[in-house]
Formats: structure tokens, C-alpha cells, sequence
């Protein structure tokens, strides 16, 4: 036996210590979703003792026309959009300003990261209390500089104002993530490249521009991948801080699909849903990572 | 040695019998709302643990998640519950998927007669299919939607006179629905010893069943039913009548018109902090918490006074409450109808009042005392005669979602008119019934 073990080649040694997190890998995500494209074909409910019946495309027909659908779809893409863009914006901005050598330059970067260590619920839990129109101190805030009526406008119950209100605090939230990343790009750019600028006499400006972005693109990318996929299936902060409402406005794909999986229980309804769901993130996320990827190799 | 015999063999029954009470012993455990009538359920729930030997233990979830927590554990066979005070919505789902234990034989062998509790708290919170004879729960707690409100500031003469001359007038307990609303906008944005006050706090919750239940108040009120014929699914011009559509607009002038600032997503416990913080003059919410509101040291005793949801063209008011049944998936099911056999009882029943639970037993609500036992004791008494339920299907809670949605769109999120928003509802509710081929 001993003879045997010793005999093993490397392959099948590398095999042994693989098979486990191969095994795990395949019960917990391959089997589920090849489940999940199974049942996505049925009109099977979790919550009903009845016979199953095979329907083809019916509920991935069902889902492509309903308008409703698109309109949560919109909510989502308006969501990841702005969401995106403020924090790449913000933080950047922050990073840079981070990167410069000043006093207290720690304890602000410290402070600058709390919110995200802060757990989405309670932060939309809080958030909802900031937004009240009557006590709340967001409303105070806007009040006070604009003039208007504290209690004049309602971030959360407005539908014009409640998709703004989830991407100010999902970017009040995540804005320090995306600086971190911003920052660990800034620092990796060797000061001699900058000093060598100096040299040939190039502006600040041009330094920024052609030194500075370029090298910290692929970082950017990166942070935008992290955010587009995390926004993508936002659901906790939405929830906590909306419910979805008013009506729809705010009712994110994710949070649909919990409603049709867990509370309707359309559970072939649902599985279609979300094989959609991952077919589009997983498909864009590809596209985008072959463009990171070109960038890199830049 | 016949009597040795004998002898030794009473010893051992006598043991056997002795033990008995210990080895029959077992931990119930019984899941509900977190809410105030759940807390007298375990003061009263004492007095079974005393006499049976056996220990409860109580599974309170919050009302936003107790659906989604506890349809979960039942769509899962899980084991949790022993015992389950479920709402009246679920019976139909209970009964068809097999979740509830079928309480008919039970009944039957217990001297149990339905007989002995209200008509519509057993046709609403223990029949499936509705009105048959088959029993899935025991009626545990009655309820229904009332109204409360600041009975102090009704019997001010300044506010009195204001009310008059603002509407020619007297400023009274409203008597309709278009009174209700009447009132409510003439408190809207007043100022009271100082403060900004607001007409009344209603529901338009959107995630569970708030403005649903908020909005059937008026529906009712306004004579809406489900199906033409009963049992048909025959929606169309009964959802969408021009009752209906009127009540519906009646309701989101309520919302627009006289409910303060914010109230987007409210439901029974952002309506009892707005009475209780004074910023209302009135209230829906359910019955259940009348005695607390009643004992509230700042605005309940003599500040405070109750009356039913006020008709329009009938007068009818949202069900609530729920039955208790017994979950089939529990490992201690003989102790749990044990349990259901001590609850029936006329004399627990009347604790189980005096506690401030709603007990749907005749011997307690026919007592000639009873009208004048609580002060909100005659109104519940009205609105549970003339009460009406959501559906009660197995798919309610698809049915649910989509009125939700529908309602709140059109309430709360200026979609579309009355109209379109119930005849959308319509779309969702055929397309749900077509799917359980019930049509």
C-alpha cells in the first residue's frame, strides 16, 4: 500500500488535493444552476404539491415581454449607471487628494472608509431616518442651503427624487471603495516617471493625463467591475431604505426576483428570470474584462 | 403470591401512572406575529404550562418578514412550529400544500363545536374550501381594520367651532367615508398647542400587505367585490366597478390629501408612533392594539376614542386576525392539539380577553357585559359582523403582491388612473388564476 502512495504520480497527487473544492465547486454552484436551467423550463412552484409540466420557453417568452419587467430593467441600468459614475468620480477625486502628502492624511483616509464598513441594512435603515421629511437631517441640509421647505419635498417617497435617493447612498456608502483601489493605483506609479515629466519640462496637467490616468486605468476598470457586478444584484440597501417603492420606481431586478421566487413562488418563472439575470452580467462582464485585459497589456 | 402478584403489579402501574406526567411532558413550541396580543398568549399560555405539564416556547416574528419567515418554514416542512397562529389568507394554502393538520376528527372526539364561535371568525380564519365544513384551524384571534382618535382634541370647543365654521358642521365620530376624509383634511397642517398636526395615519406599505389592507377599507366601504358570482373567478366589472374606481380615488386623495409628510411606506407600526407622538388627530390600524392604545399614558385613557371603518354605500370593514392550527410537519402533534383542546375553553377564552386577546368564542362576546367590558369592545363587535376578507387561495400571496404593486403604483407612485390600475390588477389575477388552471 505504502509502495502504491509512493507510486502516485504528481498528477494524481495534484488530483487528490483538487477533488474536494472540485466536488464543493460542483455541488454548490454547477449542480444549482444547471437545476436552475432545468426548472426554468417548467412551471414548477416551490410551494405546491402538483404535478410539473414541461413548457419550453413560455416563461422566458413571459419575462421578454413584460413591460414590467423593463421597467424594473430601467431602474437597474439608471441605478448602476450613476452609481458607477459618481463613485468613480468622487473617488478618484479622493484618491488623488489622499495621495498628496499632508498632515493628517491617515486619519482622514480612516474616516473616508467608514461608511463601507458599515452593514448595507443598517445603512439604509439610518438612511431612511436622514431622508424623513419632517426630522430628517438631509432635509435639513438641502433646506438650508436652498432655502426651501424641510418638509417640502420627500427623498424617498417622491418618484422623481427616489431613484436619486438609493445612488446617493449607495455612492455615500461604496465611494471608498473605489478610492482604495484609486489610491493603491496612484501609489504603484514610480515617482521617477513624474520626475523624469518634470524634466521635459510637462505640465502638471499633462502629467495627469498622460502619466497619471493611463496608469491608473487599469485600476479604475477594475473598481468598475467590482461595483457594476455588486449594483447589478443590489438588494439589502434598496430594500432597507425603499421596499422597492414608491410603487415600482426603485424596485431593482434583484429585488423582483426575490419577490417572484420567495413571496409568489413562481419557482420556473423565477429560475428563467435569473438565468437571464447571470447570462447578461456574466456576458458583459466577459466583454468588459477582454477590454481590461487590452488596457493591461497597454 | 397471587397477592404478591397483585401488589407488585399496582406498584408498577402507579409508577407507570406517576411517571406518566413527566414522560408525557413536551416542549410546544407555537409561532405567531410579534405583536401585543402575542404577549398576553404567553401570560395566558402560563396557566397551560401549569396544568399540563408541558413547556411552550413562542417563535414571535415582526409583521413585515412574519409571512416570508413563516411560509418559508412551511413551503420547507420545517419542524419550528409545533403550533401556528397563521393569517386568515394562509388557510387556503395550509390546507391544499399540507402544511395544517386537518382538525375535523379532533373536534369531533373533543366535543369541540365550531358552533361555539363567531360565524365569520370560522368561516374566515378555519374553512377550507371556504364555507365547508372542514376545519383547519381554530378561530384564536378576531380582528379587524377600526380607527382610534384623539378624543381630546374632538371635545375641544376651539376645535369644535373651527370644524364648524370650516364645514357647517358638528366635528363628531365620522359617519361615512367622505366624513372620515372631511375631518381628517380639516386637521391636515393645523396647529395645535403649537405643533403642526396632520389628519389621520393610514396605510401604503408596498413590501407585504399595508396598502392592501389600508385600501380595501374604503373598497369595502364602497361595496367592491372580487367575482361577480362567488367561486366563478368572474372578475371583470366587479374589481374594476365604478365603485370600485371611485373608491380607489377616494382613497389617494386620503393618501395626497390629508396624511403627513412622508407617509409613503407606513404601515401598523409607523401609525401607532405617529398617534402616539401626537402628530395625527386619527389612526386605522387594527383592532389588536386597541387595549395598548387604550393604556398609553399620553394619549390613550380619556384622550382617546375608537370607532369602526365608516361605510359609504355598506358598511364593512378589512378582516384581519387569524386561527390557530396545528403544523403537520410538527414531531408533537398530540401535545399541540392538547394545547388547542385547553385554548377552546370558555373560561380560557375569557381570560384570554381580559388579557387583550380577541377571543372569537360566543360565551365571551355574547355576554351581556361584554359591550361595555373595553371601550372599543361594541366596535369590534360591529366590524367583525360585517367584515371581509382578502382572497384565500393558495396563490394569495401572488394575488397580494400584484394588488400590492398595482395599488401602490397608483396611490403613492402616480401611475396611471384608478381605472387602469384595477383593470391592470384584473390582467395579473387572470393571468394567476390561468396558471392554476382555475380558469
Amino acid at each position: 500500500m505504502a509502495r502504491r502512495i509512493r507510486g502516485l504520480s504528481d498528477r494524481a497527487i495534484a488530483w487528490i488535493f483538487v477533488a474536494p473544492t472540485i466536488f464543493l465547486l460542483l455541488a454548490v454552484n454547477i449542480f444549482p444552476l444547471i437545476w436552475t436551467i432545468r426548472l426554468s423550463f417548467t412551471d414548477f412552484k416551490a410551494n405546491r404539491n402538483r404535478e410539473v409540466e414541461w413548457i419550453g420557453l413560455q416563461n422566458y417568452q413571459r419575462i421578454l415581454t413584460d413591460s414590467d419587467i423593463w421597467i424594473t430593467m430601467q431602474a437597474t441600468a439608471h441605478f448602476l449607471f450613476w452609481t458607477i459614475f459618481f463613485q468613480v468620480l468622487i473617488g478618484f477625486t479622493l484618491a488623488w487628494l489622499i495621495n498628496r502628502k499632508f498632515k493628517g492624511n491617515d486619519l482622514w483616509t480612516t474616516i473616508i472608509v467608514l461608511p463601507m464598513m458599515l452593514s448595507p441594512a443598517v445603512v439604509g435603515n439610518f438612511w431612511t431616518f436622514l431622508y424623513q421629511p419632517q426630522i430628517g437631517l438631509f432635509n435639513y441640509v438641502v433646506a438650508f442651503f436652498s432655502g426651501v421647505d424641510p418638509s417640502s419635498f420627500e427623498m424617498i417617497g417622491s418618484v422623481k427624487l427616489a431613484p436619486w435617493a438609493i445612488v446617493i447612498v449607495d455612492t455615500w456608502m461604496w465611494t471608498p471603495f473605489v478610492m482604495l483601489i484609486c489610491l493603491a493605483g496612484l501609489r504603484s506609479i514610480p515617482d521617477y516617471i513624474y520626475e523624469a515629466a518634470a524634466i521635459d519640462r510637462a505640465s502638471k496637467w499633462r502629467q495627469f493625463w498622460t502619466i497619471t490616468i493611463p496608469m491608473v486605468l487599469p485600476f479604475l476598470m477594475l473598481a468598475v467591475l467590482f461595483r457594476g457586478i455588486e449594483n447589478f444584484k443590489m438588494f439589502d440597501l434598496v430594500v432597507q431604505l425603499t421596499g422597492g417603492g414608491p410603487g415600482s420606481t426603485t424596485e431593482l431586478t434583484s429585488i423582483n426576483l426575490k419577490r417572484e421566487a420567495f413571496e409568489k413562488w413562481r419557482t420556473g418563472y423565477a429560475s428563467a428570470y435569473a438565468i437571464i439575470l447571470f447570462v447578461t452580467v456574466f456576458g458583459l462582464a466577459s466583454i468588459y474584462v477582454k477590454a481590461l485585459n487590452k488596457v493591461k497589456e497597454r | 403470591m397471587r397477592k404478591f402478584t397483585t401488589i407488585a403489579a399496582s406498584t408498577l402501574s402507579s409508577a407507570v401512572l406517576l411517571g406518566g406526567a413527566s414522560a408525557w411532558a413536551e416542549d410546544l413550541t407555537l409561532c405567531w406575529a410579534a405583536w401585543d396580543p402575542a404577549n398576553a398568549l404567553v401570560e395566558l399560555s402560563k396557566e397551560y404550562e401549569a396544568q399540563s405539564g408541558n413547556t411552550m416556547h413562542f417563535e414571535f416574528v415582526p409583521w413585515p418578514n412574519f409571512a416570508d419567515r413563516m411560509l418559508n418554514e412551511l413551503n420547507s416542512g420545517g419542524k419550528l412550529c409545533d403550533l401556528l397562529i397563521g393569517d386568515s389568507q394562509w388557510i387556503g394554502g395550509g390546507a391544499e400544500n399540507g402544511h395544517y393538520v386537518k382538525l375535523n376528527d379532533f373536534f369531533d372526539a373533543n366535543s369541540i363545536s365550531m358552533d361555539d364561535f363567531a360565524p365569520a371568525t370560522v368561516y374566515a380564519y378555519s374553512t377550507w374550501p371556504k364555507g365547508t365544513p372542514n376545519y383547519y384551524a381554530l378561530p384564536a384571534m378576531g380582528d379587524a381594520n377600526g380607527w382610534f382618535y384623539r378624543k381630546d382634541w374632538f371635545e375641544r370647543d376651539d376645535i369644535k367651532a373651527a370644524y364648524k365654521e370650516a364645514t357647517g358642521q358638528d366635528l363628531r365620530e365620522p359617519q361615512s367615508q367622505k366624513e372620515l376624509l372631511q375631518i381628517a383634511q380639516f386637521f391636515q397642517g393645523r396647529d395645535i398647542d403649537g405643533q403642526t398636526r396632520y389628519g389621520a395615519a393610514i396605510f401604503t406599505e408596498r413590501g407585504s400587505e399595508g396598502i392592501t389592507m389600508g385600501a380595501t377599507g374604503a373598497l369595502y366601504a364602497w361595496g367592491f367585490k372580487y367575482e361577480n358570482t362567488p367561486g366563478e373567478y368572474d372578475m371583470a366589472g366587479a374589481v374594476n366597478s365604478p365603485e370600485a374606481v371611485e373608491a380607489l380615488e377616494f382613497y389617494k386623495e386620503f393618501y395626497k390629501t390629508a396624511t403627513p409628510p412622508g407617509y409613503t411606506d407606513s404601515y401598523m407600526e409607523q401609525g401607532l408612533d405617529a398617534f402616539k407622538s401626537g402628530q395625527v388627530a386619527m389612526a386605522m390600524n387594527w383592532f389588536a392594539f386597541f387595549p395598548g392604545l387604550y393604556q398609553d399614558p399620553d394619549v390613550g385613557g380619556d384622550k382617546i376614542g375608537f370607532f369602526v371603518n365608516p361605510p359609504q354605500n355598506v358598511a364593512a370593514s378589512t378582516l384581519g386576525g387569524q386561527g390557530i392550527s396545528v403544523v403537520s410537519y410538527s414531531e408533537h402533534q398530540d401535545a399541540a392539539l392538547d394545547y388547542i383542546k385547553w385554548f377552546a375553553q370558555p373560561d380560557v377564552q375569557a381570560k384570554w380577553w381580559s388579557l387583550g386577546g380577541y377571543s372569537c368564542h360566543n360565551s365571551v362576546l355574547n355576554d351581556p357585559g361584554f359591550k361595555d367590558s373595553q371601550p372599543f369592545a361594541a366596535d369590534f363587535l360591529e366590524a367583525m359582523g360585517g367584515v371581509q376578507d382578502f382572497w384565500q387561495e393558495p396563490v394569495y400571496a401572488e394575488l397580494l403582491l400584484a394588488m400590492q404593486k398595482r395599488l401602490h403604483d397608483y396611490v403613492v407612485a402616480d401611475v396611471g388612473t384608478a381605472q387602469e390600475a384595477l383593470d391592470l390588477l384584473i390582467e395579473d389575477w387572470t393571468e394567476t388564476f390561468e396558471d392554476e388552471g382555475k380558469l
